[in-house]
């Protein structure tokens, strides 16, 4: 396996748009330069893909200062459910809720958006990432 | 003058990035190999991303030009 074949798996952690989008920016260039991208989504990331809220507002992360959020909520580019589309379109993007998460706030696999391919363990999750980066948003 | 013809024109200009590269990506799919197609950008990330994505994709990158305010890239569909 050449070294940028190797998977980037994503713990997707935080449930704020800044992080959503720039976790999933790192997931679609990955797609398309050819890389399986795993994604786990726990706790307040997973609660941003319950069905029918992708596109409320899941406010910007505490390192977003008062100068900052106009710019950030007035730039034009997609939106993170858009761009994790495009890169499940474009490449292979697996999507897996935490379990445990899932347990903890309840969640049953028909109140999340069919972006989210299944509900699994950590233990599977690292067996996906195998020998390749996992990054924690 | 150009020494190729181009078969489609993407003009991708004031999308950020990633989007004029997935505009190229999703034209190449469609695409008959051989063809040319031509994408304007005005967004930094594509100057490194398009070349980068062609590379790994094996197409060929025929050329690139310098436009006021924007780039074209000439991508030929190589397979």
């Amino acid at each position: 396996m050449q070294e940028q074949d190797k998977p980037l798996s994503l713990v997707l952690f935080s449930g704020t748009d800044d992080k959503l989008t720039a976790a999933s920016v790192l997931a679609i260039g990955a797609a398309a330069m050819g890389r399986p991208v795993n994604i786990f989504l726990q706790y307040y990331a997973l609660d941003a893909f319950r069905t029918g809220t992708l596109h409320d507002d899941h406010k910007l992360s505490p390192e977003a200062t008062d100068d900052q959020a106009p710019a950030i909520k007035a730039h034009p580019g997609q939106h993170w459910s858009e761009l994790l589309r495009q890169a499940k379109d474009v490449g292979v993007v697996d999507i897996q809720a935490c379990a445990l998460s899932m347990d903890m706030f309840d969640l049953k696999r028909e109140d999340l958006d069919r972006l989210v391919d299944g509900i699994e363990g950590v233990a599977a999750f690292m067996a996906s990432a195998s020998e390749g980066q996992v990054v924690f948003i | 003058m150009l020494a190729f013809q181009i078969d489609k024109t993407i003009d991708a200009r004031g999308m950020a990035c990633p989007g004029p590269l997935m505009n190229l990506i999703g034209a190449i799919r469609q695409g008959q190999v051989g063809q040319v197609f031509e994408v304007l950008s005005s967004d930094e990330g594509s100057k490194t991303d398009i070349p980068a994505w062609v590379a790994k994709a094996k197409h060929e990158l025929v050329n690139v030009v310098q436009d006021h305010g924007f780039v074209r890239f000439f991508v030929r569909k190589v397979r």
